[in-house]
C-alpha cells in the first residue's frame, strides 16, 4: 500500500517537472572550446559558456525571442529596432504603445517563471538582483541578461551591451551615441549659467508634505539634474532616494523645487503644488519656482533619458533653450 | 497615586517643551518669537512652527493613543500579548492607505491628504467587523474566539494588502513600504487637529473605565459579581480602543512596539491599578514616541530614520532592562 502511494507521488512529481521543463531529451557534450559545453535538446542546440562577465549565460548568436521584464530595457530594445523580437514584457511596461499588445510575465517581485518558460525565449532580460529567477533560468538552460540599475553613464553602456547580446550592435551604438550627444548638448547649453540649488522630488502624499521622496546623491535622477545645470541639495547623501522631512527642506533652502509626476491621467498635480506654500521661507516657494514635470520618462532610465534631461534643463534654465 | 501621575506629567511636559528646540538645524528661540521678522522670511520660526511643533504634537497624540489602546485590549482580552493590532485594526488602516497610494487616488479633501482619510476608513471597516464580533460575543462568544477572529481578520487584511501591492507599480510599492514604516512629519496642524477630536473623545470614554478594567482583568464573573455591566463596558472599551488605534495609525502610520510594550513598561513601574496605569500609559506613551521621533530625526543625519524602526530599537532594550531589574 505504502509502496503504491510512494510510486504515485514519484510519478506525479516527474509529471510536474516535465510540464515545467518541456525538454524531452537533453545531452551534455564537451566540444573543442575548453570550459564550454553544448546542450542538445530535441528542438534546438544552444552553445553555452560559463558566465565570466557577470552577464549570465551567454549565446553566440543574436536573440530572436526576447522577454524583457524591465521597462527601461524594453524601451531600449524598441528604440534600437529590435522591438519585433520582443515576445513578452513585464507588468509595468507602458512604452512604446506596441507593448500593450504583448503578454505580461510579472516583474521584479513576482516574475512568472512558468509563463516565461512557456514562451520559449532565447533571451530573458532580468534584474541583476533576481537571484531566484536567474537560478531557475539557469536550471532551464534559458540565457538571460542581468540588468543593473545605476547612474546616467550606465544607461548608454547598457544599451550597447544589450545591442551586442541581441545582435543589433550597430543600431544600439547609434542609439547610445545619439543619447550621449543629446546629453552633451544639454551640458553645453547650461554651461556657465548660475546653477540653482535644486530639490528633485519624485513622490509625496498629495495635498500635504508628508513622506517626501527625493533624489539623493547617486543614481540617474541625480546625474540628470547635475547634467541639466542644477545643484542637487541632497548631493551629499549617498542614496538613490531620500525620505525627506520638512525641516531639511527649510534648512537646505532650495532655489528650485522640481516635482516629477509619472502617473498617467494625473490631472490634479498642478494644483497640488500649493502644498509647498506651507514652507514660505524656502526661496523656491517665495520666488514661485516650484515646478511640475509630468512624464514617465523621468522614472525610466531608458532611451528617453536624453529628452528628459533636456526638459529638466529647460525648467532650470529656460533662457538657455530659447 | 497623584504624585506618580504628576511625575509622568512633568516628564511629558519637559520632553514636549524641549523636543521642538532640538533638531538637525540650529535655531534661536529669540528669533523664533521675533515678531519684527515677517513669518515668510523667518526660517527659525518656520522650522519651529511648521516642521517641529506639529511633529511633536502628532507624536504625543499617536503615542498616547496606541499605549492606552494597548492597555485596554490587554485588560479586556486578558492577554498580555494583545495590542492595537490584535483585532486587525492596524492592518485595516494600513490596507486603506496602501489602496490609495497604489491606485493613485490622490485627491486631497479639505486640505487633508487622501492617505490618512483612507487609512481611517480602513480602520473603521475593521471596527465594524470587530463590532459585529462583539455582538456575537453577547451570545456567548469567548475571548479566545474574539482573539482568533482578530488574528484571522488581521491575516485577511494583510493578504489583501500584499495583493494590492502586487497590482501596483514598483514605485508605489516603495511608497507603501515607506508609509508602513511610520512617519510623524505631518507638516501641518490640519491632520493633527482632525485626529485630535476622535482621540480626545475616545480618551474621555476610556477614562470612565479604570475600575471596570481592574475587575475584568480578574475575569468577567468576578466583574459581574461586583455589579459591572460587562457587555456594555466591553463594547465601550472595544470601540474606544479601536477609535484610538484608527486615529493613531491614520496620523502616523502603523508604528510598532508602542501599543504592546509601553503598557507593560508602565505596569512594571506603577503596578496594575488602572486608575494609575491609564493616565501613566497615555503620558508615557506620548513621551516615549516624542523621544523616539527626536532620535529618528536627529541621530541619522538629514536622511533621518523611520520612527517605526526607532521605537523597537530604543524600547526593546529598555523593556528588557526593566524586566531583568524587576525579577532578578
Amino acid at each position: 500500500m505504502r509502496r503504491r502511494a510512494l510510486r504515485t507521488i514519484v510519478a506525479a512529481t516527474v509529471a510536474s517537472l516535465a510540464a515545467v521543463f518541456p525538454v524531452r531529451s537533453v545531452g551534455l557534450q564537451a566540444d573543442g572550446d575548453p570550459g564550454s559545453v553544448r546542450l542538445q535538446a530535441d528542438r534546438a542546440t544552444v552553445r553555452l559558456k560559463p558566465d565570466t562577465t557577470n552577464r549570465g549565460t551567454s549565446t553566440d548568436g543574436g536573440a530572436h525571442r526576447i522577454i524583457s521584464i524591465i521597462p527601461a530595457t524594453t524601451e531600449m530594445l524598441f528604440a534600437m529596432g529590435a522591438g519585433d523580437r520582443v515576445v513578452a514584457v513585464g507588468s509595468y511596461d507602458r512604452f512604446p504603445a506596441a507593448v500593450e499588445q504583448l503578454p505580461r510575465v510579472g516583474a521584479l517581485l513576482d516574475p512568472n517563471v512558468e509563463r516565461i518558460l512557456s514562451l520559449r525565449p532565447d533571451l530573458v532580460i532580468v534584474y541583476g538582483t533576481q537571484n531566484d529567477l536567474r537560478t531557475q533560468l539557469d536550471r532551464a538552460r534559458v540565457p538571460y541578461f542581468p540588468y543593473v540599475h545605476r547612474g546616467l553613464p550606465d544607461i548608454t553602456q547598457t544599451i550597447r551591451a544589450v545591442g551586442d547580446r541581441v545582435g543589433v550592435s550597430a543600431a544600439a551604438k547609434t542609439l547610445a551615441d545619439g543619447i550621449e550627444k543629446q546629453l552633451a548638448d544639454v551640458r553645453a547649453r547650461v554651461a556657465g549659467a548660475a546653477r540653482p540649488k535644486t530639490l528633485l522630488v519624485f513622490g509625496r502624499e498629495s495635498g500635504s508634505l508628508r513622506n517626501i521622496e527625493a533624489s539623493g546623491g547617486v543614481g540617474f535622477l541625480h546625474d540628470m539634474l547635475e547634467t541639466a545645470g542644477g545643484i542637487d541639495i541632497l548631493g551629499d547623501l549617498k542614496q538613490q532616494s531620500v525620505t525627506l522631512s520638512t525641516e531639511v527642506v527649510l534648512a537646505r533652502a532650495p532655489d528650485v523645487i522640481l516635482e516629477l509626476r509619472y502617473a498617467r491621467g494625473d490631472t490634479t498635480a498642478a494644483s497640488d503644488l500649493r502644498a509647498w506654500d506651507a514652507l514660505a521661507s524656502v526661496p523656491a516657494v517665495k520666488n514661485r519656482r516650484v515646478l511640475l514635470l509630468q512624464g514617465e520618462e523621468f522614472v525610466v532610465p531608458g532611451p528617453r533619458v536624453g529628452a528628459a534631461t533636456e526638459r529638466l534643463g529647460r525648467a532650470l534654465h529656460p533662457d538657455r533653450f530659447k | 497615586m497623584a504624585a506618580t501621575i504628576a511625575g509622568f506629567g512633568a516628564l511629558t511636559l519637559l520632553v514636549c517643551l524641549a523636543a521642538p528646540l532640538v533638531g538637525t538645524t540650529s535655531i534661536h528661540l529669540a528669533r523664533v518669537f521675533d515678531r519684527t521678522i515677517p513669518f515668510t522670511d523667518n526660517v527659525d520660526a518656520q522650522v519651529f512652527f511648521v516642521a517641529r511643533l506639529p511633529r511633536v504634537l502628532a507624536a504625543i497624540l499617536v503615542g498616547s493613543s496606541l499605549a492606552v489602546a494597548g492597555v485596554v485590549f490587554q485588560a479586556f482580552l486578558r492577554n498580555p500579548l494583545a495590542s492595537p493590532d490584535t483585532l486587525g485594526l492596524s492592518t485595516g488602516a494600513t490596507l486603506g492607505a496602501v489602496i490609495v497610494i497604489t491606485f493613485h487616488i490622490d485627491t486631497a479633501v479639505f486640505g487633508i491628504s487622501a492617505v490618512p482619510i483612507a487609512s481611517f476608513l480602513g480602520a473603521a471597516i475593521a471596527l465594524g467587523i470587530v463590532w459585529a464580533m462583539s455582538v456575537a460575543r453577547r451570545h456567548g462568544t469567548s475571548t479566545t474566539v474574539l482573539l482568533l477572529a482578530g488574528v484571522a481578520l488581521s491575516a485577511f487584511f494583510g493578504a489583501l494588502n500584499r495583493l494590492v501591492q502586487v497590482l501596483g507599480d514598483f514605485t508605489d510599492t516603495f511608497r507603501s513600504i515607506r508609509w508602513m514604516m511610520g512617519s510623524l512629519d505631518v507638516g501641518s496642524y490640519t491632520d493633527v487637529a482632525v485626529s485630535f477630536v476622535p482621540i480626545t473623545a475616545a480618551l474621555v470614554a476610556v477614562a470612565t473605565l479604570p475600575r471596570v478594567l481592574d475587575l475584568v482583568s480578574l475575569g468577567t464573573a468576578a466583574a459581574e459579581s461586583r455589579g459591572v455591566d460587562v457587555r456594555r463596558a466591553e463594547r465601550l472599551a472595544l470601540v474606544s480602543a479601536s477609535v484610538l488605534t484608527g486615529s493613531a495609525v491614520s496620523l502616523g502610520g502603523p508604528i510598532p512596539f508602542v501599543g504592546i510594550i509601553v503598557p507593560h513598561i508602565v505596569r512594571l513601574i506603577v503596578g496594575a491599578d488602572h486608575r494609575v496605569v491609564l493616565p501613566a500609559a497615555a503620558l508615557f506613551g506620548g513621551t516615549f514616541l516624542v523621544l523616539c521621533d527626536l532620535l529618528a530625526r536627529t541621530a541619522f543625519g538629514a536622511a533621518g530614520m523611520p520612527v517605526g524602526a526607532v521605537t523597537a530599537l530604543l524600547g526593546g532594550p529598555f523593556f528588557l532592562w526593566l524586566l531583568f531589574r524587576r525579577f532578578r
